[in-house]
């Protein structure tokens, strides 16, 4: 980037910047396999248009489903898209959509281990990339729902065999949405802040 | 049709973080920045809000510097500078790190993972979605 010319980078629009009252930002992350709805889903509840952050990785950490430039390139670039609700004059939510293979989280540093809970995003026609995901945001202590994002041509398996073929405990949320209205995914969100809630109550925080 | 099932023994060990100067591109020291209501240093996070503490920028400002405080006139998370600059998060760091020591911005630390036992934070989380 030219930076000489950084009187003409553009911001955030007038609207879209946050009052000086902004005290702090809490984040949830939206993880999930490509293709799955997470871009669409940041973007259906984000006050902001969805920006994207991005990352290089050395050759020896490049994931398979990210295919960037040629073969005789040393670095691959990771992006994340992410967007913005502001919850009120001093608080604001982000919301991360993040690749599921775990050997790009640690590009970011504390992305997961900062936030306050994770959406795991899954379809129906591929449930075997969730598995891995999973399975590490148990090792890490991190709480996560379970959303089901419905492809017309995904077969339809009812929640509890879901839950037998996940081996998620009945605590565990489980639920179906259009990552494509905004309406189903704040409810993906108030299930994952529902589900924090409950733990907090009970006391499994630590 | 049966889903196929997930078998938690198939977890293998996660792999080491990457050594410094093997994979972790251009982060050659945690990024640390000074934030926090008791000037505690605290890791910079993605979702640290950057302020900048006078409108113009120094004559002494690098471009960059110049590009960055314009955008954070009002509070700008790093993942919104690293965004609109075109940075990757990791050069953020040390932008931000030189930013702070001159005393040229402000950063206020993000609620993090502990803060998720606060059931009035929750709260006030659900009562905002709830007026998306
Ligand atoms: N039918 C249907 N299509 C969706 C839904 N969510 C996303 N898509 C489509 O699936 C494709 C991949 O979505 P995207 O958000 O880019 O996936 P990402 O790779 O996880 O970020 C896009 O063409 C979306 O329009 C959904 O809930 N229903
Ligand atoms: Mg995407």
């Amino acid at each position: 980037m030219d930076f000489n010319g950084s009187d003409t980078i553009p911001g955030p629009r007038t609207e879209d910047q946050l009052p000086h009252t902004a005290q702090a930002a809490a984040k949830i992350v939206i993880v999930g396999g490509f293709g799955v709805g997470k871009t669409t889903m940041v973007g259906s509840v984000s006050e902001i248009t969805p920006l994207t952050t991005e990352e290089t990785m050395t050759q020896a950490g490049i994931g398979v489903d990210d295919n960037f430039g040629s073969a005789s390139k040393t670095a691959t670039t990771v992006a994340m898209d992410f967007g913005r609700i502001s919850i009120t004059d001093q608080l604001v939510l982000y919301l991360f959509g993040t690749p599921g293979q775990q050997r790009f989280w640690f590009l970011w540093n504390g992305l997961f281990e900062g936030a306050l809970g994770a959406v795991v995003l899954v379809d129906t026609r591929r449930l075997e990339v969730s598995f891995d995901v999973m399975g590490r945001l148990e090792e890490r202590g991190v709480p996560f729902v379970v959303a089901i994002n419905s492809f017309p041509d995904a077969p339809r398996y009812d929640i509890e065999e879901l839950r037998t073929a996940l081996d998620l405990t009945p605590d565990i949320p489980i639920i179906e949405c259009d990552a494509r209205r905004r309406a189903s995914s704040r409810d993906v969100l108030m299930t994952l802040m529902r589900f924090l809630h409950s733990l907090a109550m009970t006391g499994s925080l630590t | 049709m049966t889903p196929p099932q997930r078998q938690r023994r198939d977890i293998v060990p996660e792999p080491p973080a990457p050594k410094e100067g093997e994979d972790k591109p251009g982060n050659p020291e945690r990024m640390y920045v000074v934030a926090g209501p008791d000037g505690e240093r605290a890791e910079l996070d993605l979702v640290t809000l950057i302020v900048a503490r006078a409108t113009d920028p120094p004559p002494s400002a690098s471009p960059e510097q110049a590009a960055l405080l314009r955008l954070c006139a009002a509070p700008l998370s790093v993942a919104e500078l690293s965004a609109y600059l075109h940075l990757p998060f990791s050069a953020m760091g040390v932008l931000l790190t030189e930013l702070l020591t001159a005393e040229l911005v402000q950063a206020r630390a993000p609620i993090v993972r502990k803060a998720r036992s606060d059931r009035s934070l929750l709260e006030a989380v659900m009562n905002g979605l709830q007026r998306l």
